[in-house]
């Protein structure tokens, strides 16, 4: 067979005049002796040493260039200005810090300001978004287009157009805090900010935030329990009643055993500025707003998607086992949604953090503002945006390494 | 006494009144439970307080044609902002009376947009009408030959600013996210290595930190005497970005490619070139259409942000008309006005992705 087909190929070849190249072939063939540019192998290893090549040449002209340029406008390159005084105020702070601390500072807390953003808003997003996810896929006409007017509108307008929007509704339509609107009382809004009423500082909210974790631990325990005595034993185990009187009940037990603090801290108004309470300032709240708006429109569509991802047949299957409605969502749709929702529910999270360097647009001094104005006083603009791309790639490494774990643990364990 | 019973039956009873036409509709869509009912009703008392103000204040009371002063006395939006800074606000610096240039050039963009919506129409002819209209494009906002003057690249501003960023940060992505997708895609582990690492680091930062680099360090990476204009710069951090993102929509598509078409491919004696060429390309790259159009929306979206190295864009030169005293304090007018250009570009991109879907599922 091979030999009457090598005879075919010799006689197409010898028609197309190739004889001579085809003979060369067959000898390379039958010899195992191929040139190197027709070993694939070979070939390959050539073509990446050229490309790295390239590469090399090209990173070294242009980091050759920067270091001359750099040179010649006399700046210092390296990160000894991290210990240097800052000399700039930061309008909010997580720790202390004054225009006497070092740049290495400022920049720790722009980007505790931008975990802030970041964390507030993934949890009032994740909530936003599911309502508004839930409502589009609601057999109410009237919610669910309304849910999915929201979501056309609010993802075809850019991000940065409605942080100007909130923004400027802030400073240009809510009055000085003399004439502050006061909706109800405790609370303040005024184009300075949000002030509102805490809860005085007492000893027992310390105590008090100790109970709810070690609430959040016993219920995790718990959780654990049931499930393993359920598997063996088939009893089932009021899970949720009980996590929730923990997760309530524990702090309320702690608050009461200090003799129920009720003393409240209201802010007043002091001069052109109100004191006491909490004040939240106009950027941060602009900047929130406009994040949660927009990701959360996303995030809607991702879990409608989840949430259709999963077969008609599936809530139909468990509710003929005898399944009650909240073990039919705990046990088999929300599993099977979840696998679908997590993958892109992070990537929007982490688009939020990103999305949250908007900041430095209106003044709210995350991580990019604080190094925008550190490259502005020293010049030291490669460090600074060196530093800012470090940072995110940390954020955004990380949450996708956690994400590649949990995905393998609710991955579908094929049999 | 049977055939009684049968009578009965087939005569013809109507459904009843409150099952079929508009109080069934409503029924069945909005009062179908008591939840419903009662989420329908707080829904229409929070619409019935909020919608009609807003009309009020968008059309009833607002000022149309009137200066800043007259904005201030009339109780309702303040169109007359956009009304007499349109012209600004769309065009930016360019002089006004070549402001033909730009308005000529979008709407050859828009032409070809609209023609190139039936897929019908995509073949060769249709790439080169694009070259050659991109490259009109270009020519007519630089000026400079018959006789149509020269206008410098800093003038330039507005939507024609945007829609150029977009359009040709686009263009100049699509080829390089290719490459870089065949790149990850790979046998070759430096390259691969190369690709994954240019991937994730441009996905793993803001949009932002790419456009500081190229404000204040590309200079930096040029010998002297050599310079770029900030435009340029911008854009080159714009098809950086977006090459990225499109990288892993097309590895999604040769992802989706069985293996047999390589396979196949390979057994008809094609080389890598040609496999990639005329196998795989054209059936992974159809395969990922719709999303690629989301990321045209948000390649559309995201040029907004050249507002924060301070390139005259649309979303700058609102704002620079409203930095202007007379028209102070109108933020709110002037935002929705150019958050409905957006919403109409993006939407009518989004709505064609839909349609492109439908037609593409049904496996034609």
């Amino acid at each position: 067979m091979p030999e009457r087909l090598f005879r075919a190929l010799e006689v197409v070849a010898g028609d197309l005049g190739l004889q001579k190249g085809y003979d060369r072939f067959m000898d390379n063939t039958l010899t195992g002796k191929v040139p190197f540019w027709l070993d694939p192998k070979k070939r390959a290893i050539i073509f990446q040493v050229v490309v790295f090549a390239m590469v090399g040449v090209l990173a070294y002209y242009l980091v050759s260039n920067t270091l001359l340029n750099l040179k010649k406008q006399s700046i210092a390159t390296g990160f000894s200005f991290l210990h240097k005084e800052s000399a700039f105020e930061i309008g909010e702070s997580l720790i202390s810090y004054s225009a006497a601390s070092s740049y290495g500072r400022a920049l720790i807390v722009g980007a505790l300001n931008t975990l802030k953003v970041a964390f507030i808003g993934v949890v009032f997003t994740i909530i936003l978004g599911t309502i508004v996810g839930v409502a589009r896929l609601s057999s109410n006409w009237l919610v669910s287009k309304l849910a999915a007017i929201y979501i056309e509108v609010m993802q075809d307008i850019p991000v940065l157009l409605q942080l100007f929007f909130w923004y400027a509704i802030f400073y240009e339509t809510l009055p000085s805090p003399r004439q502050a609107l006061c909706p109800v009382n405790g609370l303040y809004l005024c184009n300075r900010g949000v002030a509102f009423t805490i809860p005085e500082t007492h000893p027992a909210h310390k105590y008090m935030v100790l109970a709810l974790l070690v609430g959040c631990g016993v219920v995790y325990l718990l959780r654990r329990w049931a499930r393993k005595r359920q598997e063996t034993t088939g009893k089932v185990f009021p899970v949720f009643r009980v996590s929730i009187g923990l997760i309530i009940g524990l702090p309320l037990v702690t608050w009461l055993a200090f003799g129920t603090p009720m003393k409240m801290d209201i802010p007043k108004l002091v001069g052109f500025n109100f004191k006491g309470g909490m004040t939240v300032s106009p950027e941060f709240i602009a900047l929130l707003l406009g994040l949660i708006l927009y990701t959360a429109a996303f995030v809607a569509e991702v879990v409608r998607a989840g949430i259709q991802s999963v077969s008609k047949g599936q809530r139909e299957a468990a509710m003929s086992i005898g399944l009650r409605p909240p073990f039919v969502l705990n046990l088999v749709i929300l599993p099977q949604a979840l696998r679908v929702i997590i993958p892109p529910l992070t990537s929007q999270m982490l688009n939020l953090t990103k999305n949250s360097s908007l900041a430095v647009a209106i003044g709210y001094p995350d991580f990019v503002s604080v190094a925008n104005t550190t490259i502005n006083q020293t010049g030291q603009a490669v460090e600074g945006v060196a530093l800012i791309m470090t940072v995110y790639l940390i954020f955004s490494l990380s949450t996708s390494a956690f994400m590649n774990w949990y995905n393998k643990r609710v991955a579908l364990v094929e049999r | 006494m049977e055939e009684a019973i049968i009578g009965t039956q087939v005569e013809e009873s109507k459904p009843p009144v409150t099952s079929v036409g508009v109080i069934g509709w409503v029924r069945n869509n909005l009062f179908n439970g008591w939840f419903n009912s009662i989420l329908t009703l707080v829904i229409l008392f929070f619409l019935w307080k909020i919608v009609p103000p807003l009309l009020r204040w968008a059309f009833i009371d607002s000022a149309w044609h009137t200066t800043g002063q007259g904005c201030r006395e009339a109780s309702g939006a303040c169109w007359s902002i956009i009304y007499t800074n349109f012209r600004f606000i769309i065009f930016g610096f360019f002089p006004y009376e070549h402001q033909w240039r730009p308005l000529l050039a979008m709407m050859i963009l828009f032409g070809l947009l609209f023609y190139s919506r039936d897929r019908n129409h995509w073949k060769k002819p249709l790439g080169y009408a694009w070259i050659t209209g991109l490259f009109t494009m270009g020519m007519l906002m630089k000026g400079g030959f018959f006789g149509l003057t020269p206008v410098e690249s800093t003038q330039w501003g507005g939507l024609p600013l945007t829609l150029l960023l977009s359009v040709f940060g686009l263009t100049a992505a699509y080829p390089l996210g290719v490459i870089l997708a065949l790149g990850r895609q790979s046998k070759m582990p430096a390259l691969k290595l190369l690709c994954i690492l240019y991937i994730e680091l441009i996905r793993g930062v803001p949009l932002i930190s790419l456009l500081f680099m190229s404000s204040i360090i590309f200079p930096l990476f040029l010998p002297e005497g050599i310079t770029f204009n900030k435009i340029l710069r911008a854009q080159v951090a714009i098809i950086l970005f977006t090459a990225a993102y499109i990288a892993e929509v097309v590895r999604g598509g040769l992802q989706g490619m069985s293996r047999g078409q390589y396979e196949a491919a390979e057994s008809m004696g094609l080389n890598y070139y040609l496999t990639m060429r005329l196998v795989i390309l054209p059936q992974a790259l159809k395969l990922v259409i719709p999303p690629t159009v989301s990321i045209l929306i948000s390649a559309f979206k995201d040029t907004s942000l050249v507002v924060i190295i301070a390139l005259f864009d649309l979303l700058k030169t609102t704002q620079s008309v409203l930095s202007n005293p007379e028209w102070m304090g109108f933020s709110r007018e002037a935002y929705i006005f150019i958050a409905i250009l957006y919403f109409l570009g993006c939407f009518s991109m989004s709505n064609y992705s839909r349609k492109l879907e439908r037609e593409l599922s049904t496996g034609d």
